[in-house]
């Protein structure tokens, strides 16, 4: 069992803010660290990880720093992003080079026991140069875990990982979790965090944005105010109707278009095309103006 | 904590990131070009033209040369692209790693630089200045190796730089300024050499040569070492 912390944690690259001022705590079970391009979780991941020294705060390891200090990766196992340039070795050489560096003293067990847990037995004698994303992807994880971590980190696990190969992989995160394993996995993609993650740690333009349970977070997220444009055959009488409606907060005339703010997203999609219907208005389009994953986080920092 | 020593792993993945990349072909044909045409020059010519291009040619370039291709091939790619990342996410001295990666980028150097050059140099005759070459070019091969390793473990234009430090400044600079000498790996090989055949030139003073070379090799990979402790996986945001 291993808590990895940061505490007032800043990075900066010249004048460049990456991370700026993120306090929190990673314990035992699936984290995952959602937010969009950009945002830093890659600094975060680096500085977690020991490969980036924080510019100003801490970032420590059952109370240890990870900066400068080896002896950290007996309790990490770290499953970078980039890609192996190791493409002349085998699967199974590249675990077993691993399983040497951590001078396991069973090293050839070890390897054929974690190349069996990531279901790599198989493609183990070929080159890694011919393995597909997903096989690379697990063949990365053999190598992180062939040391029997307490802590595993993952940094964008599932991009480029086609959906088969995803499930199988989050199944093996979940297993890891549930054996009481530090995980913790970054993605930009709020599904794939819904749908393997515990706990949610959202970063958003180097911000710590939101830090709960996946429900919490996804509760934000949707009761937020939503901007929808609609286009019907008499926008102004539309109009009227739509501001008695207990879930619009504000509506706009924009030339052909309504712009609806919607507090309550779902009672709001639901009665709108009744409505419509009982005063003999045709609804031509009806679009979110704002759905992207970004303005989300926007929300949540600006909230 | 980890003892600064030989690490086999990492020495056998360096042996096999440098024999496994098409760089290795072209480490390969730097030594046997070398030795073809010093044969070619010693059956067509008379007196010591053959000799001559390996204190032009040989020593001064392809050694160098060897020394640039095998550091950064032990070292470059994986620093370049972060996959070095792979090696020192372990609980593995990092001095360690600079020594194993240097002792095979020193071994390719002296198979594929210096040997061919004492092969080379016995062609043309002459066994004593053959050795004396020899024995100049394993110690530069050895300052080179550390120093290119130095470059490789700090800059992405490891090769840039390296090349630009034997080009301009031992070559060029080298042999317009004799005080260059003094700062010329090249040249305290030769120095050092020389004391086995007078047939090699004298740049510099022997303790000079003698303690720069340690120096630099020491000082090298010790900075290799250094530079790894701190390497810094920088996301694209």
């Amino acid at each position: 069992m291993s808590t990895l912390v940061l505490d007032s944690a800043s990075r900066w690259f010249g004048n460049v803010v990456a991370v700026n001022d993120v306090s929190l705590s990673v314990g035992p079970g699936v984290t995952g660290l959602l937010g969009p391009n950009g945002a830093g979780k890659t600094t975060l991941m680096a500085m977690m990880s020991g490969f980036l020294a924080p510019s100003s705060g801490h970032v420590t390891l059952d109370g240890q720093p990870v900066w400068r200090n080896t002896e950290v990766y007996r309790r990490i196992g770290l499953v970078p992003e980039r890609e192996l340039s190791f493409g002349y070795l085998t699967g199974r050489q590249f675990v077993r080079a691993n399983a040497d560096l951590h001078r396991l003293p069973d090293a050839a067990g070890a390897t054929e026991r974690i190349l069996e847990v990531v279901d790599m037995v198989e493609p183990a004698q070929r080159r890694l140069d011919t393995y597909s994303k997903g096989m690379r992807q697990r063949v990365k994880i053999a190598a992180a875990l062939v040391h029997d971590p307490s802590v595993l980190l993952l940094d964008e696990p599932f991009n480029g990982v086609d959906p088969r190969q995803r499930m199988h992989l989050m199944d093996l995160l979940r297993r890891l979790g549930d054996e009481g394993r530090t995980v913790l996995f970054s993605s930009h993609i709020l599904e794939e965090v819904e749908r393997l993650a515990r706990h949610i740690e959202v970063v958003v333009s180097g911000r710590h944005a939101a830090s709960g349970d996946f429900g919490a977070i996804r509760r934000l997220m949707t009761d937020r105010p939503v901007q929808y444009a609609v286009q019907s055959s008499d926008n102004r009488a539309l109009a009227t109707l739509l501001m008695a409606q207990a879930s619009v907060r504000a509506v706009s005339l924009r030339g052909e278009h309504l712009d609806v703010q919607v507090d309550d997203l779902g009672s709001f999609a639901v009665g709108l095309p009744g409505l419509a219907r009982q005063h003999d208005l045709t609804i031509f389009e009806l679009s979110p103006s704002d759905e992207s994953l970004e303005s989300v986080f926007a929300y949540l920092v600006a909230r | 904590m980890t003892s600064a020593v030989f690490n086999p792993t990492i020495a056998k993945l360096a042996l096999q990131a440098l024999l496994g990349r098409r760089r290795f072909f072209l480490l390969l044909a730097f030594p046997v070009l070398l030795i073809g045409l010093v044969a070619l020059v010693t059956a067509l010519t008379d007196g010591d033209a053959a000799y001559e291009i390996l204190p032009g040619l040989g020593y001064p370039l392809v050694l160098p040369l060897v020394a640039i291709l095998a550091a950064s091939s032990v070292l470059g790619p994986e620093v370049d692209d972060g996959s070095i990342a792979y090696l020192l996410s372990k609980p593995v001295n990092r001095y360690g790693i600079a020594i194993s990666k240097w002792l095979v980028a020193l071994s390719a150097t002296l198979v594929a630089g210096a040997l061919p050059i004492f092969v080379a140099a016995l062609i043309t005759g002459d066994g004593a200045r053959a050795t004396a070459l020899f024995v100049g070019a394993a110690v530069a091969g050895t300052a080179y190796s550390a120093l290119f390793l130095a470059v490789s473990a700090v800059t992405r234009h490891a090769v840039i730089a390296s090349l630009m430090f034997v080009l301009i400044w031992e070559g060029l600079l080298g042999n317009l300024f004799t005080g260059v000498a003094w700062l010329s790996i090249g040249q305290w090989g030769l120095r050092i050499g020389h004391e086995l055949s007078d047939q090699l030139p004298d740049p510099a003073n022997l303790p000079w040569a003698i303690g720069a070379s340690v120096v630099v090799t020491l000082v090298g990979v010790w900075f290799a070492g250094d530079r790894l402790r701190s390497f810094s996986l920088r996301g694209e945001d």
